[in-house]
């Protein structure tokens, strides 16, 4: 087992008086796919916002623990989380392409804004990015449409290529799957399978399947508390703890 | 059993003969009412036409006012007077009240700017001649004379919260995801509101503006106190500055006939102007197009 790219310590949430997170501790190795499974409510999502300090993003949310990020707590003072969300990406549950923006400056919109304006790279970048989403062939010829006029399966993979094109070591994933048709989620989860090669791949998910077909890993919540985590095959075949048991097998949730 | 049902089935049958027909009235009447509402737009324009049109000459936009009795002139000087007024309130008033906008729908939390938007509708509705006695104390005395700058700043301050409020329900139409979509990118949060939630409604944003460009073209209260007139051509901002909505009303009120004809051509040119730049900005710059909604 390497050394973890992302590690999490004792890691609460708020949002305002009503604790979403208790006392998370979990590790990420590299190059690896974790899924977070668990009933809606559990606090997946909050936990995925909390690793790119988004959740602070939602007025009265609050969050308190360490992330530590290749050897660096991204909650000291001293960290512009502006940076830490630069190399942790994220794509969401409901795809989200910037409106009045064209499939390009979707994809470059991070670079853009972030200072490079160059045509040659930023062309590049599109390329790459939309070719590693599998977006490519389809687009290729419509760089210049609104983002938004692609279907629901592109304009998801069109926001994973607008995440990957920073080039983030990890990608936060939230429920990417789940406001799509089977065949494009069957596009995405094989997408998330290649691009393990190089990054690490944290994804929530309600399909229990899926998370079985695509992870190396998988973490149970249940009611803010981290209730098992090990690798996928062992939680779903011989689970430690009564309640994982019970959830996969849909005797709850 | 049997006889309550068919009591019930009377029943329903007699009222549905009787909601048929006071659907059918009451529809009759909910459109008699529109027609009058519209009825009145159309009396009105046609009236204008009818007085206005006959007169409108090229001379009229390009002449100047000429002496009591004389026949012809125009009203350059009110164009050119109300084009540089709007202008100058348009270019503090628009940014102002897109700022203000931008602040109360991206950063503004809690009491101070439930206060902002409070007053912000309060100054919407406050009447327009208040407007001008407000600009004419602050402005007009101080500076010893009737100015372009006084009656600017009077349309400028009508602008602002028109602007703002429409600025602020537009910008929250943006849904929130959007936004962390931008912040998830690693893009600090004012160039987000910047580039991606104010651009994407700029179309709408637009709009507002220009609806507000109409609302000041036409008024006359607030420019009374602070612009006055001028019956000479002046571009001069320090100076008492000609409008049309003011000349209109100078020449309307006048016992000379030739100055009441011109008052209808006037009017007649100023509500084609607001006619076409309501239509133009419905039509072409319709809310909402090129941004996203849910």
């Amino acid at each position: 087992m390497s050394e973890s790219i992302l590690k999490v310590e004792n890691l609460n949430a708020w949002f305002g008086p009503v604790q979403a997170l208790k006392n998370i501790d979990l590790e990420f190795s590299p190059q690896s796919v974790t899924a977070l499974i668990g009933p809606s409510g559990c606090g997946k999502s909050t936990f995925v916002r909390c690793l790119n300090r988004l959740h602070e993003e939602v007025p009265g949310a609050s969050a308190q623990g360490k992330v530590i990020l290749q050897g660096k707590n991204i909650y000291d003072v001293s960290v512009d989380p502006v940076l830490i969300r630069r190399k942790i990406g994220m794509v969401f549950q409901k795809p989200n392409p910037f409106p009045s923006l064209s499939v390009m400056e979707n994809v470059v919109a991070g670079l853009k804004l972030a200072g490079i304006r160059r045509k040659s790279i930023l062309m590049e970048v599109t390329e790459r990015s939309l070719k590693q989403a599998a977006l490519w062939d389809e687009v290729k010829d419509k760089l210049n449409q609104p983002g938004t006029s692609l279907s629901g399966g592109q304009q998801q993979r069109l926001c994973i290529a607008r995440a990957l094109a920073v080039e983030p070591p990890i990608l936060l994933m939230d429920e990417p799957t789940s406001a799509l048709d089977p065949i494009s989620t069957a596009k995405i989860e094989e997408l998330v399978v290649q691009l393990k090669k190089n990054i690490t791949v944290i994804i929530v998910t309600h399909n229990m399947q899926q998370a079985a077909r695509i992870s190396d890993k998988t973490a149970f919540f249940l009611l803010g508390e981290l209730v098992e985590f090990g690798q996928t095959s062992n939680v779903f075949t011989v689970p430690r703890e009564k309640r994982t048991e019970q959830y996969i097998t849909g005797k709850f949730g | 059993m049997t006889t309550l049902r068919k009591q019930i089935g009377d029943f329903t049958r007699l009222r549905y003969k009787r909601r048929k027909t006071l659907s059918l009235w009451m529809t009759f009447l909910l459109s008699l009412a529109a027609i009058v509402a519209c009825s009145a737009l159309f009396a009105v324009f046609g009236y204008v036409i009818i007085q206005g049109a006959p007169h409108l000459t090229l001379s009229f936009f390009t002449g100047l006012p000429k002496p009591v009795g004389e026949v012809g002139g125009g009203m350059l000087n009110a164009f050119v007077g109300s084009v540089l007024m709007v202008f100058l309130a348009s270019v503090v008033g628009i940014p102002w009240g897109i700022a203000t906008g931008l602040y109360l729908s991206e950063y503004g939390r809690g009491r101070f700017s439930f206060c902002v938007r409070f007053c912000a509708d309060m100054l919407s509705s406050v009447p327009s001649i208040v407007i001008g006695l407000f600009v004419y104390v602050l402005m007009v005395k101080p500076m010893h004379r009737f100015s372009g700058i006084a009656g600017s700043a009077a349309l400028a301050l009508i602008m602002v919260p028109i602007v703002a409020r429409n600025t602020e329900e537009l910008l929250k139409l943006v849904p929130q995801h959007i936004r962390e979509a931008g912040l998830a990118l690693g893009i600090p949060r004012w160039k987000v509101t910047l580039w991606i939630v104010l651009r994407g409604s700029l179309g709408g944003i637009t709009t507002g503006v220009m609806l507000g460009i109409a609302r000041i073209a036409g008024e006359t209260a607030p420019l009374l106190f602070t612009a006055l007139n001028n019956r000479f051509f002046s571009m001069a901002p320090d100076q008492p500055m000609a409008s049309l909505p003011v000349q209109i009303y100078t020449y309307a009120i006048a016992p000379f006939e030739e100055w009441n004809r011109q008052a209808w051509s006037g009017a007649f040119v100023l509500i084609l102007f607001v006619f076409v730049l309501n239509i133009v900005t419905r039509t072409v710059l319709r809310p909402g197009r090129g941004s996203v909604r849910d």
